[in-house]
C-alpha cells in the first residue's frame, strides 16, 4: 500500500499557536507543546512548524521553544522562520529538527539552500513558496507573510530552488488558507510538472477527498493542512483532531 | 544504560528524547573512555557513508567499538546510516564499512523518486526480539537513497517495499540494524526501542 504523508502545519507567534485567514488576522489556538503532545497521541505523520513572526520582526528562531517542542515530537519535524545562516540551521538540527524550511532566505540568498543541503543532505532542506493570485487570476510569488510580491513566478522560483539543492517544495496558496475550499490543484499541478522533487500542497484542505484530488490530479507527493486539524464545525471552535490511521487507509491510501 | 555514540554525524537529540519518554536511561558517548559505562550501544547517523566512517576513525572509535561489540558482545543497534556502516561497503563511498554483517549497502534501482522519504509498512519475516509486540501492522519513517543487500537471508528481520522489497532490519547475534528512524516513528519506534532495551 502506498502511504502519502499527511502533514500538520502549526504556526507560531509569541510562543503561542495561531491560525490566520488568508495570511491575515491570526486567531489564537493554544499552547504549542500541549498541542504537539496531543498530535503525537493521534499518530500524525509529520509536522511543520513555522514562526510567522520571525522574519517580519527580524528575530532569530526561538531555540528554547523549538527544543521543548522537539523533545515532545516523536515524528519528523520541520521548522521554518527566521533562518538566514548555516549556523542557525546547524543549531536547529542539533535540537532535534529534521528539516529546515526556507522562504525569505531562499529568495534573498539561494546559496544558503546549497550550503545546508551539501552538509545535511537535500532531504533536510524544504523551500517554501507562498503564492498569491492577482485580479486577472495570474499567480505571483510573495514574501514576508504574503506582503511583498516579487517578479519571479512560482514556477520560476520552484525551478531555481531545486537547482540550488532544495529536497522538497512546500507550496501554499495564500488565497486558499483557512478557506476550506479545497487545494488549488491547477497551481500544484503546474509546479509538479516543472520539477522532479516532492511537492507538498498547502492551503484550503477541507476533507480527505481534497487530499486524494491534489495527489491524484495535482501529483502532489504530500498534503499539508492546519485549519482542518485545529478547528471544528461552523463556529470554528478550537478542537485538535486528526484522521485515524484506519480512516486514512480506507479513504485516502486505498484511493491512490 | 544505553550509550548513544556521538561521532558528530546527524541528530542524536531525538533518540535521547524518545528513550527518556519510555523511561530508559541513556547518555552520549563522547570519547573512547565512555564506552565502558554503556551496557548497550546505539549508532545513529544521517549523512554520507565515507563521512561516517571517517568520523568514527577520527574520533578513535573503530578499535574500541570492535572490542565492545565483537569481543564483549555488547548489543548494538545501528540506525539509518549507522546501520549501513555495519555492512561491508556502500555504493555511496569508497571506504570499507565495519563489515560485521554479511551485507553491502547499495543504491535504490528504481524509477521512483529517490530518496524514499515517508512512512512505509514493514514485513517481519521471522520471529525476533527487536520487532515484536506492535499490536498493529508496524510502520516506520524512512529517509534513504541506499539500502542493505544481504547475502544471507537468515540475518534479515524485516523487509520494506519501495518499488521492490529490500531488507530494512537485520540481526546477527548482538549486532542489529534498522534502515528507518524509530526515534521518529511514534508508538512503533517506542516499542522497538523498548524491545532493544529490555529483550537484548
Amino acid at each position: 500500500m502506498k502511504r502519502i504523508r499527511v502533514i500538520l502545519v502549526l504556526l507560531l507567534k509569541n510562543n503561542g499557536l495561531y491560525k490566520p485567514h488568508k495570511f491575515k488576522n491570526p486567531k489564537y489556538i493554544g499552547d504549542p507543546i500541549n498541542a504537539v503532545k496531543i498530535f503525537n497521541e493521534k499518530e500524525v505523520d509529520e509536522i511543520v512548524i513555522l514562526d510567522i513572526d520571525a522574519t517580519t520582526k527580524k528575530k532569530e528562531p526561538n531555540y528554547k521553544l523549538i527544543e521543548e517542542i522537539a523533545s515532545e515530537c516523536f515524528m519528523p519535524m520541520a521548522y521554518g522562520g527566521g533562518i538566514n545562516e548555516l549556523s542557525q540551521a546547524k543549531k536547529l538540527f542539533k535540537l532535534g529538527v529534521e528539516k529546515v524550511v526556507l522562504n525569505y532566505a531562499a529568495y534573498t540568498n539561494p546559496h544558503l539552500i546549497h550550503e545546508i543541503a551539501s552538509q545535511y543532505g537535500n532531504q533536510s532542506v524544504v523551500c517554501s513558496i507562498d503564492v498569491g493570485k492577482n485580479w486577472l487570476g495570474k499567480y505571483y510569488s510573495a514574501l514576508i507573510n504574503g506582503t511583498k510580491s516579487v517578479k519571479e513566478t512560482p514556477i520560476d522560483l520552484a525551478k531555481k530552488y531545486v537547482q540550488h539543492g532544495a529536497g522538497e517544495l512546500f507550496i501554499t496558496a495564500i488565497y486558499k488558507e483557512n478557506t476550506y475550499s479545497g487545494y488549488d490543484i491547477e497551481l500544484i499541478k503546474s509546479i509538479t510538472e516543472s520539477v522532479s522533487v516532492p511537492v507538498i500542497a498547502s492551503g484550503g484542505a477541507s476533507s480527505i477527498k481534497d487530499f486524494t484530488d491534489v495527489i491524484n490530479i495535482g501529483r502532489a507527493s504530500a498534503v499539508a493542512a492546519g485549519s482542518l486539524f485545529v478547528f471544528y464545525g461552523k463556529e470554528k471552535g478550537v478542537l485538535i483532531n486528526f484522521p485515524s490511521p484506519e480512516k486514512l487507509k480506507n479513504e485516502l491510501f486505498s484511493k491512490l | 544504560m544505553i550509550g548513544i555514540i556521538n561521532y558528530e554525524v546527524g541528530n542524536l537529540a531525538s533518540i535521547k528524547n524518545m528513550l527518556k519518554k519510555i523511561e530508559v536511561d541513556s547518555f552520549f558517548i563522547q570519547d573512547s573512555s565512555d564506552f565502558s559505562k554503556a551496557t548497550k550501544l546505539i549508532l545513529p547517523g544521517v549523512g554520507s557513508f565515507d563521512y561516517g566512517i571517517q568520523q568514527l576513525e577520527s574520533k578513535g572509535f573503530m578499535e574500541i567499538m570492535e572490542n565492545q561489540v565483537l569481543k564483549e558482545k555488547k548489543p548494538i543497534l545501528g540506525i539509518c546510516l549507522g546501520a549501513q556502516l555495519l555492512t561491508q561497503s556502500s555504493e555511496e563511498g569508497e571506504k570499507k564499512g565495519l563489515g560485521w554483517v554479511n551485507a553491502t549497502t547499495v543504491k535504490f534501482k528504481t524509477q521512483l523518486p529517490v530518496p524514499n522519504m515517508g512512512w512505509n509498512d514493514i514485513k517481519i519475516t521471522q520471529e525476533n526480539k527487536l520487532l515484536k509486540d506492535f499490536h498493529d501492522i508496524p510502520r516506520f519513517y524512512f529517509v534513504h537513497s541506499y539500502h542493505f543487500k544481504f547475502n544471507e537471508e537468515e540475518q534479515v528481520l524485516a523487509y520494506g517495499n519501495y518499488d521492490y522489497d529490500y531488507a530494512c532490519a537485520f540481526q546477527k547475534e548482538n549486532i542489529l540494524g534498522v534502515q528507518f528512524h524509530p526515534e521518529k516513528s511514534h508508538k512503533f519506534g517506542m516499542q522497538l526501542l523498548k524491545n532493544f532495551s529490555q529483550n537484548l
